[in-house]
């Protein structure tokens, strides 16, 4: 009874993610297709790193030649803001008990930003709530993905260029976080530090130099940038 | 790659994002908060992440032979403007990509 009341609270919450999943998971799944791997990898991956943004940066690493500490610190790099959802949900995923480990597993952008902001009635149980956000969304990505991995070139249509989705995907998030910021500072220095490191150092060898080069430019402008984006 | 390096390759990025995702609840308690610093990352570090993969996307994009980055530069840009226009994720997504597909069949 309690759960049920909780998925019915829930379910309305992941709509557009369920949309967006779908079909963003359903590209991630042709994408890896196209790139040449059967439908097992986008649903392993899928289920076991639950990170959209990764992924796609996964397919491409698995192309390029195996350099596992360059994978690890990428990774890294990408996921850190996760450090800052984990901050923000702990009060909220104090009390929800054994629910805990699967909850923070599954704490994607999308996930956390509704748990984190949803107004939860009264009457319904917070912890179950928080599960069923979590789960239909997980449930939600690795269907797409898988699905789009199966159906990948069967599609009646050319996908030569599916790829830019994950471009496209970028690109927008990135106009998000800068509409997001008051001034374009940091999102400057992060196409600033990357495109100027991909010309020093080329293709191959430039995400390390260019998360070296971001972190050491929002540490010595710490000051400023804390001002101009009156961050507290 | 082989196979075990493939492997190694996704448990390492599944153990990157499983330990961004668990620390906060390891070291933190709910009445004590992040130090400065790590605050101050949180903030300034997404925008910068972002912008750096949006470049990384492109990496292997020349201006000099091929398509000169012409279906990628068209592709961004329809991208941008719908999204300045409907501020609708999904549809910039697939319009940029749309766009870009179209543009990369005229070329070929």
């Amino acid at each position: 009874m309690m759960k049920t009341k909780a998925l019915k609270t829930a379910f309305p919450y992941t709509i557009p993610i369920m949309t967006s999943f779908l079909v963003l998971g359903l590209a991630y799944g042709i994408y890896m297709n196209a790139s040449g791997f059967s439908f097992v990898y986008p649903m392993v991956t899928a289920a076991v790193i639950f990170g959209g943004s990764l992924e796609f940066v996964t397919g491409k690493m698995l192309l390029s030649p195996f350099s596992p500490v360059q994978t690890l610190v990428v990774a890294l790099m990408i996921q850190i803001r996760h450090l800052f959802y984990g901050i923000s949900m702990l009060d909220r995923y104090k009390d929800v008990g054994r629910k805990k480990s699967f909850l923070i597993f599954g704490m994607c952008d999308e996930t956390f930003s509704i748990n984190y902001t949803a107004d939860i009635p009264e009457d319904v149980d917070k912890g179950w709530f928080y599960f069923f956000v979590t789960l239909l969304n997980y449930l939600y990505w690795v269907a797409g993905a898988t699905l789009g991995g199966i159906i990948g070139d069967h599609l009646p249509f050319d996908t030569t260029g599916i790829d830019f989705v994950m471009t496209a995907m970028f690109t927008v998030i990135f106009m998000e976080q800068l509409r997001k910021e008051k001034k374009p500072d940091t999102g400057l220095i992060g196409l600033g530090c990357a495109a100027l490191c991909l010309m020093l150092f080329g293709a191959d060898h430039f995400m390390i130099p260019t998360m070296i080069a971001i972190l050491a430019v929002l540490t010595f402008f710490k000051k400023p940038i804390e001002r101009r984006n009156a961050y507290q | 790659m082989n196979l075990t390096q493939q492997i190694i390759t996704i448990a390492l990025c599944a153990a990157a994002t499983m330990f961004t995702r668990f620390f906060p609840f390891m070291v933190f308690s709910s009445d004590k908060p992040a130090p400065r610093f790590v605050q101050y990352l949180g903030k300034a570090l997404p925008c910068a992440i972002f912008g750096m993969l949006v470049i990384y996307c492109l990496k292997d994009v020349s201006l000099l032979k091929g398509s000169h980055g012409i279906p990628e530069g068209l592709g961004i840009l329809a991208t941008v403007i719908t999204h300045r226009l409907k501020g609708n994720m999904l549809l910039s997504i697939l319009c940029g990509t749309v766009c870009y597909m179209i543009v990369l069949h005229l070329f070929a």
